[in-house]
């Protein structure tokens, strides 16, 4: 859950880097059997870290049967009826639950729009500094939201924005008018990618840090002597250089249009209202465990996010292969 | 980002023109801009803290400077009421879910990373598969009921022992010892036992400290599991100050009954606030400079 999306980003590029070179064995007749015994100690190190993927992951995978049955919180899934999909009919007849989707990719999209070039802007201005003290410094410093608990950004926010915050004193003082921005429904999502930007942005800069790093000096310096300027060794040095990085990350957001926040959504939905606060996964939360206690509806729209998300990965992917690059996974 | 490329930035390059006094004066002030934006909210909550409850009324719900600091806040959270209790959940949880998280992970990530094992590739192209496709919140929960941990401190251990993503991570960096290290320890007549625990684990200090620091803020910043899985009586520090602060429940334990604290929960709330982010601040500077070193290194390289 803390895992941002640029750190699931990473993790993604490096997984796809680490399943594309298998490592050379010389070809060897041991009989497996032979081979379990001798790498027994492996496999006792294997152990926990298998169990876990297998009872919290795949286990939990068998529990999305419930999307097609009656299962309620009181009887045991054994006990409940198939019902078929029953279930998915009432959730695509069911008004908030579009309300919901409808919101989820408009704050996606907000959040393509304008959280996903501040990084890439902040990483370009550290990467331009010549003093490397400097650089560090605000390194330190940007990055540290990332480790601040939503709970702390939003009540951070609250305290600097909210009517009786930092920002609406210093307004009311000045005798201006005083912003309504806590609380207001039509203020929501501006707020959203503020807080955003505010928590990730710093973080976001690493993968790009690390890409304009990458980046051949001999082709800045040949471009200098053949007379670019700074502008023109941005435009056909550095972007090329990073454009690979920008697509994967473009790839991965696309393939998460689905999921925003979860947290950040659920601790401020209560203050705007369901109207401007709900999306898909508040919506499986308060439908089941926040109070609505409809189990298998939440399952379902559950398992429409995952099957939505899993073709848009797929789509976003070959758009990426298209353009040339690499992408998630060939 | 390498020290080498780190070295390379280092002052301007012979091809590259001086900067203009213009440019270098935006680029500072946008610079200082940023960091004011990141530091100042963190200041006013600090000093909010620390200033009188009278003080906090006359400014309308904030202070910049406390006249007269005082540490009542934090004496009325430390009284022994429901904060107290969060915060010793919180580290328990934090300390004991850390260190399951690091031995799990590492054990997995050195089975994993050894060629020869019988469908180790598999094992891996499914747990990635797993990242891609996370189990939805119900049947997680039908997990953890099933298993009968409800209002159990492993729930908030067991269901997020391993994090994929640094998984990959230490992977990749055993995968990058070279290979003669393993050779030599064999060699030396050391069982895959030693090479772990003689050779791998003394290397992977940076890449470890890097995993723990992500897997200990993961623990302390948690509370939607808590506030699913846990009764009101064991919940960590982050979803009291949710309670307290976000959703404005008044605090429900005996120090709440002090008159200044009713009057004035402000600085009882931001002292909570401040309480729950000060092991972050703590342990950060701690780590931060493994960052570049560490957990770049690992991720980027692949």
């Amino acid at each position: 859950m803390t895992a941002s999306t640029i750190a699931r980003n990473t993790a993604a590029a490096g997984g796809d880097g680490a399943g594309k070179k298998p490592p050379r064995v010389p070809r060897d007749r041991t009989s497996l059997w032979r081979k379990l015994v001798r790498d027994r100690l492996l496999w006792l190190c294997l152990l926990p870290g298998l169990a876990y993927f297998l009872i919290f992951h795949l286990g939990a995978a068998f529990g999305m049967v419930i999307a097609f049955t009656d299962y309620w919180p009181g009887i045991s899934v054994a006990q409940s009826n198939l019902v078929g999909v029953e279930t998915f009919q009432k959730m695509f007849g069911d008004p908030d639950f579009w309300h919901a989707v409808v919101n989820t990719v408009e704050i996606s999209l907000l959040q393509l729009v304008f959280y996903f070039p501040v990084p890439l802007g902040l990483a370009l201005l550290l990467h331009s500094l010549t003093s490397t003290t400097i650089k560090r410094l605000v390194q330190n410093v940007v990055y540290l939201p990332h480790f601040i608990s939503w709970v702390i950004v939003v009540a951070l926010f609250q305290q600097i924005l909210g009517g009786a915050g930092v920002v609406n004193g210093f307004l009311a003082d000045h005798g201006l008018h005083t912003v309504d921005i806590i609380g207001n429904p039509d203020a929501f999502k501006p707020l959203l990618i503020a807080q955003v930007i505010w928590k990730d942005s710093g973080w976001g800069t690493i993968i790009f840090l690390a890409a304009l790093a990458q980046v051949d000096d001999t082709l800045y310096e040949a471009s200098a002597m053949d007379g670019a300027g700074p502008w023109r060794r941005f435009w056909h040095v550095t972007l090329p250089g990073i454009r690979s990085v920008i697509v994967l990350l473009l790839v991965l957001r696309l393939g998460e249009v689905l999921s925003v926040g979860f947290e950040q959504l659920l601790l401020q939905r209560d203050a705007v209202g369901p109207g401007a606060g709900e999306i898909i996964d508040t919506y499986v939360f308060y439908k089941s465990l926040g109070g609505g206690g409809d189990f298998p509806l939440a399952a379902a729209a559950g398992i429409f996010k995952g099957v939505i998300g899993a073709i848009l990965v797929y789509a976003a992917n070959k758009v990426a292969h298209r353009l040339g690059e690499q992408g998630v996974y060939r | 980002m390498s020290s080498a490329a780190l070295g390379k930035r280092a002052g301007r390059p012979a091809w590259q023109e001086p900067a203009k006094p213009v440019t270098k004066a935006a680029k500072g002030v946008a610079l200082a801009f940023i960091c004011l934006l990141v530091l100042v909210p963190f200041l006013v909550v600090i000093s909010t803290s620390l200033a009188s409850p009278d003080e906090v009324v006359a400014n309308g719900g904030w202070v910049l400077w406390p006249e007269h600091p005082t540490l009542d806040a934090y004496r009325d959270i430390f009284r022994g009421g429901q904060v107290t209790k969060a915060i010793g959940v919180s580290i328990g949880v934090t300390l004991v879910g850390t260190l399951a998280s690091l031995v799990a992970t590492t054990l997995l990530a050195y089975a994993l990373s050894r060629p020869q094992l019988v469908g180790g590739r598999k094992i891996l192209l499914g747990i990635l598969f797993t990242f891609l496709f996370p189990p939805g919140m119900i049947p997680a929960y039908l997990v953890v009921k099933q298993l009968g941990l409800l209002d159990n401190y492993a729930a908030l251990i067991a269901p997020v022992m391993i994090n994929v993503f640094n998984l990959v991570i230490v992977r990749g960096f055993i995968q990058g010892l070279p290979e003669e290290l393993f050779e030599a320890a064999r060699l030396d007549g050391a069982g895959e036992w030693q090479v772990l625990w003689r050779v791998v684990l003394p290397l992977s200090k940076a890449v470890l400290a890097v995993i723990g620091l992500f897997y200990a803020v993961s623990y302390w910043n948690a509370w939607f599991h808590a506030s699913i899985y846990m009764s009101d009586s064991k919940f960590p520090i982050q979803q009291v100050l949710r309670m307290y602060v976000i959703q404005g429940a008044q605090l429900a334990d005996p120090s709440a009954a002090d008159a200044a604290a009713v009057s004035a929960p402000q600085t009882v709330r931001m002292a909570v606030v401040i309480i729950a982010v000060i092991p972050i601040i703590l342990v950060y500077p701690l780590v931060q400079r493994f960052f570049v070193r560490g957990v770049l290194t690992g991720a980027i390289k692949s």
